[in-house]
């Protein structure tokens, strides 16, 4: 057929702001997924790798090390790296569920997408509960 | 090469292999996890003399060095398929890349230092 056969297609919108539309709570988990892991990867590492060294290293080495977890902003730090933690091992463990083909239908996967967030948060509570 | 079959479908061939990974070093993390939180437990708390004992035995040596080279494993993974979305521009990407990798054998050496080095 040739290109002048073809009815002319209207311009249709292209609309595609994230910041625009609203997500569904799945989406919402995924890119929580990301940004944790992506906060893990860049902070949490080397941080980890970090304390194991200092805190092996000698009694006066690893009171230092331990003394900025007592600080505010050790703390707060400590607290989103578990957030990230915790949130990351939840939404994986939804993903494994999910590749067992449990809780594929959009119901439970919304469902298990709430109880992803809400747990996590839960969690993360009682994390900065035992910190301050 | 199965008679009659004259095209092999495009793609570098490692996304089976990647979601696979992902999910065992998932597990041994997650094992991992439940393994240093159930130590910490059963100490009740740790201090300098504990938390050194706990690395002198060469099983949880091992155990963590398993555990980190499956969570540099999965960072790698992740976070390439990150920049797959995000960083599209080809020579953006491939210094991005390298970037992390650099960093993810850096963490590895780091790794086996700590375990062990000599301090």
């Amino acid at each position: 057929m040739a290109a002048v056969d073809r009815p002319v297609a209207k311009p249709r919108p292209i609309y595609l702001n994230l910041f625009a539309i609203r997500q569904p709570l799945p989406a919402i988990v995924s890119i929580l997924h990301r940004i944790s892991g992506a906060l893990m990867f860049v902070v949490g590492i080397p941080l980890l790798l970090w304390f194991v060294q200092r805190a092996l290293a000698s009694p006066d080495a690893y009171a230092a090390a331990v003394a900025p977890l007592v600080t505010p902003f050790g703390k707060l730090v400590l607290l989103v790296l578990a957030w990230s933690y915790l949130y990351h091992l939840l939404a994986g463990l939804r993903h494994l569920a999910l590749d067992l083909h449990i809780g594929i239908r959009l119901g439970p996967a919304r469902s298990s997408a709430a109880v992803v967030l809400l747990l996590s948060v839960l969690l993360a509570l009682i994390v900065a509960v035992r910190l301050w | 090469m199965v008679a009659g079959v004259d095209k092999l479908p495009v793609g570098a061939h490692y996304g089976l292999r990647d979601w696979l990974s992902q999910r065992v070093t998932a597990i041994v993390i997650t094992l991992y996890t439940a393994l240093v939180l159930g130590i910490v437990l059963w100490h009740g708390g740790v201090d300098y003399a504990t938390w050194k004992a706990i690395f002198a035995g060469n099983a949880f040596r091992i155990a963590t060095f398993l555990f980190m080279a499956s969570l540099l494993w999965h960072a790698w993974v992740g976070v390439r398929n990150i920049l797959m979305d995000y960083a599209k521009p080809f020579g953006v990407r491939l210094v991005l890349e390298i970037v992390v990798i650099c960093a993810l054998v850096a963490y590895a050496g780091w790794t086996v230092q700590i375990l062990w080095g000599n301090g």
